[in-house]
Order: structure tokens, then C-alpha cells, then sequence
């Protein structure tokens, strides 16, 4: 096949929820140039969060997934290329390639590619059977299987395997956690909302192993079985594999990208490579929510956030990414909305009752209040983003009294650091 | 059946929606593109703010607590705003009004 060079003003690489964003708002501020966005799946931009949660248990069908209808992307003159797998950068000539050497030239480029579900390297990882959960074709496939598996490993209890845990209970599934560290959800939450998650999932008699990791899958053809670090064995015909993603970047760091954990970019989502701009999962930013620090998040809004400020610096606005982060997730009947980054807290605060299943974990650094996690509190969640905005100083004691509002702390201290201007 | 969506610029669409869906899903589906909709429409943003006209306010469900709240953090709230995620789509709303809420 003779390769075919189109060019675009906007090559957008990644269909997810950042690329798909970035394309909405360059139309709604009125670009009018050409935008071609690719993705390296068979379908239009959908959303992934409901892949680990109502599209598993069949509650949602696709249709009611996609970011926007199919029409849409024609209205906007927005070029989707689906089924596109960026594997080559030339930052000098501009174009990328595709695996099947398809290439585009771009005069702004904006990487959202995201990231692959992290594998297993055990024995037995290759076993029909082994499932990751990142992409709609991962989530069909363990939907499909579903129908002949009664027992499910679940290796990793992050968001994704305490979601998928929560689905497949409710599918009438027998489920394993199999943790590593010695509680759940333990890079990202604080160690009271671990126990409590760990406790409603046994209540919905979710088997969790703490401190296990797994030694090898066992199977011919298929998986019958796993043997965890203990040697025990547990017997099951699927195993998901929920241990986070590997960022997709591979491309730009050959391309001299700098990036060590995804790809480094500046304020405006810059990457080092000149009208190259990384975004969402991918992009390691300097955030304020992290005293500066340069992470990645992985989360619907930084994708969003992210997007918008690259499409209003391409339509040649100011623009600096400064968004709080939010984040949730839902298990059962419990809605967990998180504001804030927590990592690097020196102390946290209860508020309010696990035991009644609604309450909030507040977290602080050198008694500043950084973040929430709210279980079934959705006001402390939205009166705790002043707190964190503000970063506010209170007494850890008045924090836990649950008959303060959080909103109640917010302006008094807003009425004092005037007086003090 | 069919309603009219106002866009934040105050430009006037007509969509016709499936019942089933969610009003945010309907207007999202008729390629309003300034309706985030970031949770997707399990209730844990408030990006999917509207107005909804008064004399429609009794025939959509009541507001739960959690939507209440979520709402009290927009600084555009008012009587009629409600998540249009929350409002099934059901043939009491033809001929809605509903207006797009200035984002936070």
C-alpha cells in the first residue's frame, strides 16, 4: 500500500475523554481550522469510568456511553479516524504515523492517548481468561466470558477492581481481591476509608487477601485456578487484572520528549517538543493541588481541564491549568467523591459515622485541610472545595464535629484574611 | 414529542429525545456541546446544570438530597435549577423549556 499523508491545523492523538474534549471546545471558542482526531480503537469517544461499573453489570448499553453522537463529530467538521495507532513522531517535518504507516502532518499536535492497562508477568498472564479493564473491547469480553464463570480473581483492589468487585457481586459472582499492600485503595486514600471499604465488600461477601500478591495462574488452556504468594491456591475460571495503566507516550519519548513517568509538560500542557501538547493520563503536570510537584492524575476532569486550557492557548488565549481536582466512584450503593489530592498528608480527620455509612475523611498538611474523601456526603464534598481552594487552617477537632458545616468555616476566615490585606 | 434547549450564547434548539434517557443524555444527544456532563450522569458533578421552566418544576421528580447539594455549590443556582441527569425523559416533557446554566 502506498502510505497517505493528510494534513491538519489540530492532530489530536487519542479518542478518549481528553481528545474528544480538546476537539469540543477548540469548535465552541470557533476554530475554524482542520481537526482530525484519532483513536486507536474501533469506536467514536465514549466514556470509560461506566466500563467498571453499569456497562459491566448491562445496566448501560454503548449508545448511552458516547461522549457525543455520531453526527456531531460531522457537524463540527471534526475528522474522527478510529482504529489509528500513533506509533511515530518526527517533531521536525511534523507528522505522525500510524502502525499502518498512514501519516498526518499536524501544525499543532495535542497527545491524549492515555494509557494500556498494566499486565501481570506471571506465569499463566497469556491464559485465555486473564482480562485487563481499560477499553469497551476489554469490558465486552469479560461480559461475554461472564456467562460461563461462576468464581473471579481480582487482582489489584485500586478504584477499578474494588468497582469491577462491586459489579460482579452484583452479577452474582463469586469474587477474590487480591491486594498487595496491607489495605485497600492504599496510594490513593487515607486508612479509615480502606477498612470501611474493605468491610463493605466483605459484607457483600467479597473475599479481600491482603498483603498477596499473585505467584503464577494455572490453566491449560484456560484459567482454573490462581496460586497467591502464600501458595495458596484458589480455584476460579477468570482473573482481572486491575493494577493500573502504563501511560501511552512511547512515541514521544523517542521522538526526545522529555518525561519520566508520562510525558513532562508545563503549566499550559506543553511538552518539550515545539506545538506538542500532552494531556490527561498521560501528562505529568506541575500542580498547585501538589504544592507544585509534577504528577500524573488520572481522572475524567484533569482530562477535561486539561483539554480546554490547550484549546484556548491554540486559539491564542491565555490560559494556565489550575483546576481543583475531583474524582469519583461508586460501589454498592456508596458514592465516594473525592476533592483535592491527599498524597503527602501529615494528618487526617473522621467526620462523621462509617459505621452509618456516611461520612468524610479530611486530610491535612502542616494543618492545612488538602483534601476530602466523602462517602455518601455529597455536602461536605461540595462545601470541602473552599477548604481545600483556600487551603485552609482549622482545628482538626472543629473538622470532626459534624454539626459545624464545612461551609461555616469557609467565611469567617475569608471575613479574617481580608481584615489582614 | 420535542423540547427546546436554550445554549448559554441564547440560541434556541429543538430536540426530539427517546424516553428512557436521561434529559442530560437527550440534549447531549442533540449536540448541545456545552452541557459537560462529566460524571457521565450518576449524580457526582453538577456539570449538567439547567433551568428547567416553572410551570414544568411539578412534573419532573422531586430533588433528592444529594442533587441538592451538589446544586448548592453552583453560584447560579436558583429555583429552577435542577442536574439534568436526574430528570428521566418522559412524554410529561413535551414541549420543555429548559436552559442551559452558566458554567462555574
Amino acid at each position: 500500500m502506498v502510505p497517505t499523508t493528510s494534513g491538519f491545523d489540530v492532530v489530536i492523538v487519542g479518542a478518549g475523554h481528553g481528545g474528544a474534549q480538546a476537539a469540543i471546545t477548540l469548535r465552541q471558542l470557533g476554530f475554524e481550522g482542520s481537526i482530525a482526531l484519532l483513536g486507536d480503537e474501533p469506536y467514536l469517544p465514549y466514556e470509560r469510568p461506566p466500563l467498571s461499573k453499569d456497562y459491566l453489570t448491562a445496566e448501560k448499553d454503548f449508545d448511552r456511553l458516547l461522549i457525543r453522537p455520531k453526527e456531531f463529530w460531522e457537524e463540527r467538521a471534526v475528522q474522527v479516524f478510529t482504529d489509528r495507532k500513533v506509533t511515530k513522531i518526527d517533531p521536525v517535518t511534523k507528522l505522525v504515523w500510524t502502525e499502518t504507516d498512514e501519516a498526518f502532518h499536524y501544525r499543532n499536535l495535542i497527545w491524549s492517548a492515555g494509557g494500556s492497562a498494566r499486565t501481570l508477568k506471571c506465569e499463566g498472564a497469556e491464559l485465555e481468561g486473564v482480562h485487563t479493564l481499560r477499553t469497551r473491547r476489554d469490558a465486552d469480553g469479560i461480559k461475554e466470558a461472564l456467562k460461563r464463570v461462576s468464581s473471579v480473581v481480582i487482582v489489584g483492589g485500586g478504584y477499578i477492581g474494588l468497582e469491577a468487585a462491586a459489579a460482579l457481586t452484583k452479577l452474582g459472582k463469586s469474587v477474590i481481591v487480591v491486594e498487595a499492600q496491607d489495605r485497600v485503595l492504599a496510594r490513593v486514600v487515607g486508612e479509615p476509608l480502606s477498612r470501611f471499604f474493605e468491610n463493605e465488600h466483605r459484607s457483600h461477601g467479597v473475599d479481600i487477601r491482603l498483603n498477596m500478591s499473585v505467584h503464577r495462574i494455572l490453566g491449560g488452556h484456560s484459567v482454573t485456578g490462581v496460586e497467591l504468594s502464600d501458595e495458596t491456591v484458589v480455584s476460579c475460571e477468570m482473573v482481572i487484572v486491575g493494577i493500573g495503566i502504563v501511560p501511552s507516550v512511547g512515541p514521544l519519548l523517542a521522538a526526545g520528549a522529555a518525561g519520566h513517568n508520562g510525558v513532562d509538560v508545563d503549566a499550559g500542557c506543553r511538552t518539550s517538543l515545539p506545538d506538542v501538547y500532552a494531556i490527561g493520563d498521560c501528562a505529568c503536570h506541575p500542580n498547585e493541588f501538589a504544592d507544585g510537584r509534577h504528577v500524573r492524575l488520572e481522572s475524567v476532569q484533569n482530562s477535561s481541564d486539561q483539554a480546554n486550557v490547550v484549546a484556548n492557548l491554540l486559539i491564542g488565549r491565555k490560559a494556565a491549568y489550575v483546576a481543583t481536582p475531583w474524582f469519583w466512584s461508586t460501589q454498592y450503593d456508596l458514592k465516594l467523591q473525592t476533592i483535592g489530592l491527599s498524597s503527602g498528608f501529615d494528618q487526617f480527620v473522621v467526620r462523621g459515622d462509617p459505621a452509618l455509612r456516611s461520612f468524610s475523611v479530611i486530610y491535612l498538611k502542616t494543618g492545612r485541610v488538602i483534601a476530602l474523601d466523602c462517602v455518601n456526603a455529597v455536602r461536605d464534598y461540595v462545601q470541602g472545595r473552599k477548604l481545600v481552594e483556600t487551603r485552609i487552617q482549622v482545628d482538626p477537632v472543629v473538622l470532626a464535629n459534624v454539626d459545624v458545616s464545612l461551609k461555616s468555616l469557609v467565611e469567617p476566615m475569608s471575613i479574617d484574611s481580608a481584615s489582614l490585606c | 414529542m420535542s423540547i427546546t434547549v436554550s445554549t448559554r450564547s441564547g440560541q434556541a434548539m429543538e430536540l426530539e429525545g427517546k424516553v428512557g434517557l436521561s434529559l442530560m443524555e437527550v440534549i447531549r444527544e442533540g449536540g448541545v456541546d456545552e452541557l459537560m456532563a462529566l460524571c457521565g450522569g450518576c449524580c457526582s458533578c453538577a456539570t449538567c446544570h439547567v433551568f428547567i421552566d416553572e410551570e414544568f418544576l411539578e412534573k419532573v421528580p422531586p430533588i433528592s438530597a444529594d442533587e441538592d447539594d451538589l446544586l448548592e455549590g453552583s453560584a447560579y443556582r436558583d429555583g429552577r435549577s435542577r442536574l439534568a441527569c436526574q430528570i428521566p425523559y418522559t412524554a410529561d416533557l413535551d414541549g420543555l423549556h429548559v436552559q442551559i446554566a452558566p458554567e462555574d
